[in-house]
């Protein structure tokens, strides 16, 4: 989705290495003839909803995702995004993955820390997942980000990392997942999850 | 386990890359693309493109070569140079780079900090301190290092996370190019300041000042452009950077700090 957020043109280069066809959809008819979907997002949270709200696309990616259940991956933001709400900002979410997006010092006994979580971190899948297939083995992924995803039901975190206490990284319920870190920027570990969605999810 | 960054520093001048000593010369190290190309190669944990004419002759920042960097990149990218608005943040951020740095706008117009993290997130606003060493401290000068300001290197720290910065990059005027080591006592002096992640630049010249940096300070990024572009002692052009083993030792020295 091309909604002037986010490194689309990263994403479609890892695709593209792969063989695998993607598009840069930035009209509603564009988006409607693609069968997965990668939702980008850098910045704060009310400037991506905004962004996506003039985008002209929102509409397109409800019917989409609600209506014809087609697979969505959010990244970072986007990521953020599928939750109801967030702490960064006041307005609405997605609200396809039950859950709310919090600060990182905000959980249950946080110890002082450094904020943003910048950096590469290990990603310890929670439990078996399409998505995360081949990469139960010291998979590395960049973060960048001082917000998480708190989801209401623990089943939903496909995923942990540990930054001062573990987060849920990986988010997934039904035709829609999301990655808290940059897999078009995590090298190899990053194109696998990326082929991943695109073949087995 | 959240690692620490090992950083190429990029200089961009005139559309090519160059490495500068001090802050002046300014040897032709080759082109960014191909830069990049290899770093990706060398899966690097972050990389650093600093334009650094555009705020010195008060232009805008190059968006066609940084939406090309921005694309070639399979690592996170942070560009800086010439940027001294909002909207050029939220542009630069659009074409697909995870952090903007700025240095001369965040010393003369700090608010800019505060509605650049308004609008891209704090962890996307990255303020770079050039410090130079006065008789009682270090100071921060801003215009590629041309212009001194009344700002000590600390206070400077303290005001930008503030203000909302996400990280602060420390580089040594004195040290740049040198390759001599960080200036440790310079780098401990924002470490106490700021609870931010920050990323100290100018002076490696080996692995070992790398790992005496983590050593010193824990987790946290060290960049360095000399050491990833030049090999032997007559400076030949040679992109490098530590192989997957040295960097897991100096991971540990991270780790190892008490």
């Amino acid at each position: 989705m091309d909604y002037g957020l986010g490194n689309v043109q990263a994403i479609q280069n890892v695709y593209r290495r792969l063989g695998i066809p993607a598009v840069l959809a930035s009209t509603p008819a564009a988006l409607m003839d693609c069968s997965k979907l990668v939702l980008p997002g850098v910045g704060a949270f009310d400037w991506a909803m905004t962004r996506l709200a003039e985008s002209g696309l929102r509409d397109a990616l409800d019917e989409m995702v609600t209506g014809r259940g087609t697979p969505v991956l959010g990244i970072c933001v986007g990521m953020q995004m599928l939750a109801r709400l967030s702490d960064e900002g006041v307005l609405e979410g997605l609200g396809w993955i039950p859950g709310e997006v919090r600060r990182l010092d905000s959980r249950e006994d946080a110890v002082p820390m450094a904020l943003p979580h910048m950096g590469w971190n290990d990603v310890s899948p929670s439990s078996d997942s399409a998505l995360l297939s081949g990469l139960d083995g010291g998979a590395r992924f960049y973060f960048l980000h001082s917000y998480y995803f708190d989801c209401e039901t623990q089943a939903h975190a496909l995923a942990q990392t540990d930054y001062h206490g573990a987060f849920a990284s990986v988010v997934g319920a039904g035709n829609v997942c999301g990655v808290q870190f940059h897999p078009e920027k995590s090298h190899d570990w990053g194109v696998r999850l990326l082929r991943n969605f695109a073949e087995a999810v | 386990m959240l690692r620490p960054r090992i950083i190429p520093c990029l200089l961009v001048r005139n559309n090519g890359l160059v490495k500068t000593e001090r802050f002046s010369k300014g040897k032709y190290v080759g082109d960014p693309i191909n830069a990049v190309r290899i770093f990706n190669e060398k899966e690097v944990d972050e990389i650093a493109v600093l334009d650094i004419d555009a705020s010195a002759q008060g232009r805008e920042p190059d968006y066609s070569l940084i939406e090309r960097l921005a694309a070639e990149c399979r690592m996170p990218l942070c560009y800086g140079g010439g940027v001294r608005t909002v909207q050029q943040f939220e542009r630069i951020v659009g074409l697909g780079v995870e952090k903007v740095a700025i240095s001369s706008a965040a010393a003369e117009t700090p608010q800019l900090i505060t509605s650049a993290a308004e609008m891209v997130g704090s962890q996307s606003v990255v303020v770079v301190l050039d410090a130079k060493k006065t008789r009682g401290g270090y100071t921060v000068w801003t215009r590629n290092g041309t212009m001194p300001t009344h700002l000590e290197v600390a206070e400077a720290a303290a005001r930008a996370q503030a203000m909302g910065a996400g990280e602060i990059v420390v580089n040594s005027i004195d040290q740049d190019g040198v390759m001599r080591g960080y200036d440790l006592e310079l780098v401990g002096q924002v470490r106490r300041a700021t609870t931010l992640p920050m990323t100290a630049l100018g002076g490696a010249g080996s692995l070992n000042d790398i790992g005496c940096l983590f050593e010193t300070f824990g987790i946290m990024g060290a960049a360095a452009g000399s050491l990833f572009v030049f090999k032997g002692i007559y400076k030949a052009v040679l992109i490098n950077y530590p192989s997957r083993t040295e960097r897991d030792d100096l991971y540990q020295r991270a780790y190892s700090r008490a």
